[in-house]
């Protein structure tokens, strides 16, 4: 069967299903426009350095609504550090496990979407959900759309700073054949509440995984929202990722991105600052090897003045590896008294790994501070010298520097358990030849 | 020359001067003194015509025209000149283009005809000595990475181009350590007569050992509420603000 | 300054200055484009076969292409059978003798400030005018001539130097580069042909004034540089074209050639029409310059560009040889309803190659003004180095500014550094002006000029005060 014949069969299977009936009208909508749209090529603009077609229009099943295979014992391996403090949601092949799942904060709510989308919070998902398709023009936004069950909308309470981080695992199992998953959430942090959550990737087996993610965040009035993704996926595992933040209130968030595996991994990170005094900060991190390829994707609007926000995108590209930066600033109309800075550096450690960068402002008010920047280099020559004169070896002074050319954006972790699990897993990668 | 009355006047609705009088005649040397906050930037600010600044009542004439009334580059045209706290930098324009422009736009508002180059660098190189100016000032861009006392010397060195009836210093001896005041104040000294007249606005007495004032005003709460000679400025610099401030609550008090 | 600058300075007043239609009867093609017309064009000419042949084969390419569309630029579709694609000035005249140039012609290049008098000029500047379609006059050609420097109109070229035309000719910018690039090699009527033999330095700034004069004409001129190997260059280019309600299109291709050692300064200010404050007429600028540099040349861009109602416009540079250079200068003002965009391509090829950026966008009125620009090092580029600095100037709270940069980089010995800053002119900055006796709009002019003087000095002397002005007028009223 090919590719567009079995996404037919499976979408009538879940429409016909009938369970989540709400969603339904939206999921016929965006099958519709994802047949409109398709998967981007490379003439796309926002894709002109990333090739998805081959990935997508490869043969793979997607989840069933029977439980998935996944046990305890395999979720363990995954566990991060800090676990037994945290509240965890582990979805499997892109469907949110209940049983795998628990829930520690009395301030933190989890239901599925479905269920949201008919009580009390019904009006929030009206306005929320899917506002990501209005920033995203291709088939796989859509694509998670028309297919979107077993999803989970995440509430942080009103004046309630949620105690333990929310750890969010997504699963996949390759381990018979080529898994599509598509996990979807819808995460609302009321006013004046906090949330922290750390989101990473699994595949299960030696088959293909491909993830393709949406996660749609909204902020409220003096919120705060913490995220950090940790990607560190295996070489055959590939995603597109999109976190799309909108802070609808004077509200404070922050999002660290740190890559550090995977075969194809494409993240969308958008900031849309929606009200005055609103601040956003993005910090990435990306160290690269092999044949890996990584695009960051980044957008800030700044849709109102007196907004600040800030971003730093740092990476390390080894081997074969690409790395693609594309951020956009976006100052509209009358959004004065806008600080916007972002900033790009790149090390090339080989000569036959690679970097395109896209640094964008598009400015339409006028009494605004923005700037951007970016540099592509290799690694410090004098740098190196000087520690190897002092009795370091070479390999270990490589990496001293570098861990020092990420440290600005691992200080952004906040969890001090998860901040030290990245950098170990750094110092890890960056002492061992590959 | 310089007649305010019951002058009042603020900023984004903050009432900051409460009425201020105050006489300056040619010749003379006044000095503002006062705490932080007392209102001393404000009144430099609303006399030069900065736009933030709202005035709510009273009068301000100079030579008989209502400064008040007049834009920012007319009253500098007039004759009154406002040494900047902070200069302000512009890059990539020339110190020397900067006050050519400045010299013949205000020779035109006058009627007279723009100074050619050789008239105009002779007074530069002039004014340039009596500042002890290095000339690799000029060339820079305006004020940008001027160190702060350079940044001063430049505000003289304009004055000492625009030759005003009227300057204002707003607090130029900030920033500044003793040789650098020297040079600055030595430099306004050098260019008083007796048809032009010194508003020194400063915190400290010790700018007022080298321009030495005729009369000196204390400024508080947006108020001139002590004037007297020289001597006052020893006297608040011995005694601290603090004496004026008991001062004023006792007479609150009584 | 000389007399021609003073004279522009007189004509130079208010609002557009160059927007005087001069009355000389013109002989035109008919209106539209087909294949008749690209034979018309050849044949006006006398062009040698393979001449034609060529142009012929570009048209073909042109019909099978699409407009782009990627720019952030927004205009009514072009008809393209709506436009004169040939015009010139009906009478006949012979390039060498200078005399015999119609009086209004004559009057047309004074007004502009442009004088074709050789004994009255007195910077050494040659000119090569051309109006509408059509080169009129090239100055000083004996004098360059006896260095073995050709300048020429590239229709003269085409005749009397057939071997270096069709070894150069489209090899920097291919008919098939773009839509634009085709269109020209199509229907271009004229241009200049410069040719720097080894070893020599051309000892004036050579320089072409382009001026549109004709109702519903566009103009296609095709400009060739070709700097043999240890030889230099300055070349200077300016454009006007008179006012007129509907929009004009200018489609030219200017091709640079830099052999081993070679150095080639490429200036313009442009400064066609941009269409009322309304946004009425104005032309419509679509160009592609692009110049290849052998091993240890240079190549510099730079512009000044003030003009036309939609300006897209590339100046690159093929770092094709090792050790070669390439620089682009730019300030791009838009006021009004007038949109550009405009930026560089640094293609570093060979090793040690060297590029600088420097791009000032001042936007005003409601115009949008963007930078675009590409750098990109190639997997054997060893030791490749850019650097670029894109700064934007807003004036009012109803204009644009967009900075899209694009860097790729494949080797890793290469060092990129880019920046942008975008920012407004201070009200700090005016008052301060303002307190010195400097009126608003001057303090603008002051601090504008400011923003873009890394720019104007790379400007040949007689330019840079015209560009200085020209920012200033073009500016004028911005600021209230």
């Amino acid at each position: 069967m090919n590719n567009s014949a079995y996404l037919k069969e499976k979408f009538n299977e879940i429409q016909l299903a009938g369970k989540d009936s709400s969603l339904s009208g939206i999921r016929q909508q965006a099958f519709d426009s994802y047949n409109k749209l398709g998967i981007p090529t490379v003439k796309n603009e926002e894709w002109k350095y990333t090739r998805v077609g081959g990935i997508f229009n490869k043969d793979f099943l997607m989840a069933d609504h029977v439980p998935a295979s996944v046990s305890v014992e395999d979720f363990e391996t995954f566990q991060l550090p800090g676990y037994a403090n945290a509240n965890q949601l582990v979805f499997v092949d892109g469907v949110y496990s209940t049983g795998l799942s628990t829930i520690l904060s009395p301030s933190l709510s989890v239901i599925s979407l479905e269920e949201a989308a008919g009580n009390e919070f019904s009006d929030i998902v009206a306005k929320n959900f899917n506002h990501s398709a209005r920033f995203l023009k291709d088939g796989i936004n859509a694509l998670n759309t028309a297919f979107v069950h077993g999803a989970v909308f995440i509430h942080a309470r009103k004046n309630k700073v949620v105690e333990h981080p929310v750890y969010i695992y997504n699963i996949t199992d390759s381990r018979s054949e080529a898994v599509l998953s598509q996990p979807r959430s819808l995460v609302y942090v009321a006013e004046h509440a906090e949330l922290e959550i750390v989101e990473t990737y699994h595949t299960l087996g030696a088959s293909d995984s491909i993830t393709n993610q949406v996660m749609e965040i909204v902020v409220e009035q003096d919120a705060h929202f913490f995220y950090y993704k940790i990607q560190q996926d295996t070489t055959h595992a590939s995603q597109v990722s999109t976190t799309h933040i909108r802070q609808v209130g004077k509200s404070f968030s922050q999002a660290v991105t740190i890559s550090l595996n995977g075969n194809l991994v494409r993240n969308n990170l958008h900031a849309i600052l929606e009200a005055p005094f609103a601040e956003a900060h993005l910090y990435g991190l990306y160290l690269q090897r092999g044949n890996s390829h990584i695009d960051n994707h980044t957008l800030v609007d700044h849709a109102v003045p007196n907004c600040e926000s800030n971003e730093l995108y740092k990476g390390v590209l080894d081997d074969n590896s690409t790395g693609v930066f594309n951020g956009k600033v976006m100052v509209r109309k009358d959004a004065q008294k806008t600080n916007a800075f972002q900033s790009n550096k790149n090390i090339l450690l080989s000569d036959t790994a690679s970097v395109n960068t896209k640094p964008q402002l598009e400015i339409y008010a006028d009494d605004v501070k923005c700037s951007h920047g970016c540099t592509i280099g290799s690694l410090d020559p004098e740098g190196l010298f000087y520690l190897q004169s002092r009795g370091i070896p070479h390999q270990a002074a490589m990496a001293l520097l570098l861990q020092g050319f990420a440290m600005d954006v691992l200080s952004q972790i906040k969890p001090a358990a998860i901040r030290a699990y990245v950098e170990e897993l750094i110092i890890q990668r960056l002492s061992t030849e590959e | 020359m310089l007649r305010i009355q019951n002058l009042q006047a603020g900023i984004e609705g903050k009432q900051i001067l409460k009425g201020i009088n105050l006489d300056i005649k040619p010749g003379e040397v006044h000095a503002i003194m006062g705490p932080n906050g007392s209102g001393k930037s404000t009144l430099a600010s609303v006399l030069a015509g900065r736009q933030d600044y709202i005035v709510t009542g009273g009068s301000v004439t100079f030579e008989g025209k209502d400064l008040l009334d007049l834009s920012p580059e007319a009253r500098a045209a007039e004759g009154v000149f406002l040494g900047f706290q902070y200069p302000v930098e512009i890059p990539g324009l020339s110190t020397t283009n900067f006050v050519k422009t400045a010299v013949n736009e205000i020779r035109k508002y006058r009627g007279q005809e723009p100074l050619d180059a050789v008239g105009f660098l002779k007074m530069m190189k002039e004014k340039m000595a009596l500042m002890e100016m290095d000339q690799s000032m000029l060339s820079r861009s305006l004020n940008e990475g001027f160190s702060g006392g350079e940044k001063k010397r430049n505000e003289i060195f304009q004055m000492a181009m625009l030759n005003p009836r009227l300057a204002i210093l707003d607090e130029t001896d900030s920033g500044l350590d003793i040789d650098a005041i020297r040079v600055v104040a030595n430099g306004v000294n050098k260019l008083r007569n007796k048809d032009n007249a010194v508003l020194a606005i400063t915190h400290y007495q010790r700018l007022l050992d080298y321009l030495v004032p005729d009369f000196v005003h204390v400024l508080y709460n947006g108020r001139i509420v002590k004037s007297g000679t020289k001597e006052l400025a020893l006297e608040l610099e011995e005694k601290g603000y603090d004496f004026i401030k008991n001062e004023m609550s006792q007479e609150v008090e009584a | 300054m000389d007399d021609k600058f003073s004279s522009i300075e007189q004509t130079v007043l208010s609002d557009y200055k160059y927007g005087f239609v001069t009355d000389i009867e013109s002989d035109n093609a008919p209106k539209g484009l087909d294949e008749s017309t690209v034979r018309f064009i050849s044949a006006k000419k006398n062009e040698p076969q393979w001449m034609l042949d060529w142009r012929l084969k570009a048209f073909g390419q042109w019909l099978k292409m699409k407009e782009p569309d990627w720019a952030n630029i927004n205009y009514p579709p072009i008809n393209y059978q709506d436009i004169i694609y040939y015009a010139a000035p009906k009478q006949k005249i012979s390039v060498d003798s200078l005399d015999d140039i119609d009086p209004e012609l004559r009057k047309t290049f004074d007004k502009l400030g442009i004088s074709l008098n050789e004994q009255k000029r007195l910077s050494g500047v040659a000119v090569d005018a051309v109006i509408d379609s059509v080169s009129i006059a090239t100055t000083f050609k004996t004098q360059l001539a006896e260095q073995g420097i050709i300048f020429c109109p590239i229709s003269e070229a085409v005749q009397e130097h057939p071997e270096l035309i069709k070894k150069y000719l489209g090899s920097v910018v291919p008919a098939t580069d773009n839509y634009f690039a085709a269109l020209n090699a199509a229907v271009f009527s004229d241009g200049s042909f410069c040719y720097i033999p080894k070893g020599v330095r051309c000892p004036m700034e050579l320089s072409t004034y382009f001026r549109i004069n004709a109702e519903n004409t566009g103009q296609f001129e095709r400009t060739l540089i070709v700097a043999e190997e240890g030889s230099y260059v300055s070349y200077l280019e300016g454009c006007t074209a008179p006012m007129r309600d509907e929009n004009q299109l200018h489609a030219a291709v200017v091709e640079l050639i830099a052999q081993d050692h070679a150095e080639i300064k490429y200036s313009t200010v442009q400064n066609w029409y941009p269409g009322d404050k309304d946004g009425r007429g104005g032309i419509y600028n679509f160009v592609t310059k692009r110049g290849i540099c052998h091993e240890s040349a240079k190549i510099s861009w730079t512009q000044v560009e003030t003009g036309s109602a939609i300006t897209w416009k590339y100046p690159s540079v093929i770092l094709k040889g090792d050790n070669s250079t390439g620089e682009f200068y730019s300030v791009a003002v838009t006021n009004n309803h007038q949109q550009a965009d405009t930026g560089t391509k640094m293609q570093h090829l060979g090793k040690n190659t060297r590029s600088r950026i420097v791009s000032k966008g001042i936007s005003a009125g409601v115009s949008q003004n963007s930078y675009r620009g590409l750098v990109h090092v190639s997997k054997r580029a060893s030791n490749a180095r850019n650097y670029s600095q894109c700064d934007s100037l807003l004036l009012g709270d109803k204009c644009g500014a967009h900075t899209f940069p694009y860097i790729e980089v494949k080797n890793n010995t290469a060092v990129v550094e880019h920046e942008a800053t975008t920012s407004k002119v201070g009200e700090d900055q005016i008052f301060y002006c303002n307190q010195r006796g400097i009126d608003t709009e001057t303090a603008v002019a002051l601090i504008i000029n400011g923003f873009a003087r890394e720019v104007m000095n790379q400007l040949p002397m007689e330019f840079a005060v015209e560009a200085q002005k020209l920012l200033a007028i073009s500016l004028e009223g911005s600021v209230g």
